[in-house]
């Protein structure tokens, strides 16, 4: 929802199914861009099956390593905040890449906002969603659907946060997300029908403006 | 002589770990280059050298917390 007195100050950039390592090296670039004066990002993707370890990740997270091996999966580390997690087909991952001075050089606030924008969107489909308490990320009850791991650079912000929409949720059984005894769920698996991730994306991208459009006036840089 | 300072990460953040450095103790190091990373709970943060210099001496160690506004480096200036 935008009113008058707001302005998008970032440009949507949907990059489909696209390999880890790639988006990784787009999103750096627009890091740059922005460092150099260019326009926010708001890059929205889907990864081939992997798993990452963000800085606080602990080895023992790895749960069945044959199991990796076997279907072939990548584990990576990464610059990210967070523990282990995983990718795959049907997760959105948006990854915003935005100047956090103009947001208030806040991390904790940046990462509140983004749950809420998820919690926004996961209500605009009809489930209800949760934070917990102690715990970064969004729940559907006990389960989680959505999880968030940020880095930053000179105050702008990069990597982000994965929404299981129609994801394969036996894969999580790879590793312990995040860390903790949660059992991971999808909006799929909530609905109990697979739903089209282009509406989920349409979605998305209303509710991160409600929450991200900047006043016109008084941005600072 | 130029300090690598934690910076407030926002509010309620008292404290971060120092992730890694990206140089070590001697390595010249330019204005603006990230020269340490440290991370909070869902977040890395990088933080910048203010002067183009010498790392001259790394006070928090990779795996150390540090309290917000703590140093966590010298840069000799050049």
């Amino acid at each position: 929802m935008q009113s008058s007195i707001q302005t998008r100050t970032w440009e949507v950039r949907d990059l489909g199914l696209i390999d880890y390592d790639a988006m990784y090296q787009i999103q750096r670039q627009c890091v740059d861009e922005v460092l150099q004066g260019g326009r926010q990002r708001l890059l929205l993707c889907e990864h081939p099956a992997i798993i990452t370890l963000g800085r606080m990740s602990n080895e023992m997270h790895i749960i069945d390593r044959q199991g990796i091996k076997q279907a072939g999966i990548r584990v990576v580390s990464i610059d990210r905040g967070g523990d282990v997690t995983l990718h795959a087909p049907g997760q959105l991952v948006v990854y915003p890449i935005l100047d956090l001075v103009v947001y208030g050089r806040d991390l904790k606030r940046y990462l509140y906002k983004l749950e809420q924008v998820a919690i926004d969107l996961l209500n605009s489909l009809g489930i209800v969603a949760n934070r917990i308490s102690g715990k970064t990320g969004v729940f559907s009850g006990p389960d989680k659907i959505v999880s968030l791991g940020i880095g930053v650079r000179r105050w702008i912000v990069f990597h982000g946060m994965a929404i299981n929409v129609n994801t394969d949720l036996a894969l999580f059984d790879l590793i312990k997300p995040c860390g903790l005894d949660v059992r991971m769920t999808s909006i799929a698996d909530i609905k109990g029908e697979r739903i089209a991730i282009e509406e989920v994306k349409e979605n998305f991208i209303r509710c991160f403006g409600h929450r991200f459009d900047a006043p016109a006036q008084g941005l600072p840089r | 002589m130029s300090m690598l300072i934690l910076p407030e990460l926002g509010e309620g953040i008292e404290k971060a770990t120092v992730a890694c450095w990206h140089y070590k103790e001697g390595d010249g190091v330019q204005k603006g280059d990230d020269v340490v990373e440290v991370v909070t709970d869902k977040a890395s943060f990088n933080i910048a050298s203010e002067a183009s210099g010498i790392l001259r001496k790394i006070l928090v160690k990779d795996g150390e917390q540090a309290n917000i506004g703590a140093a966590l480096g010298i840069i000799e200036s050049s």
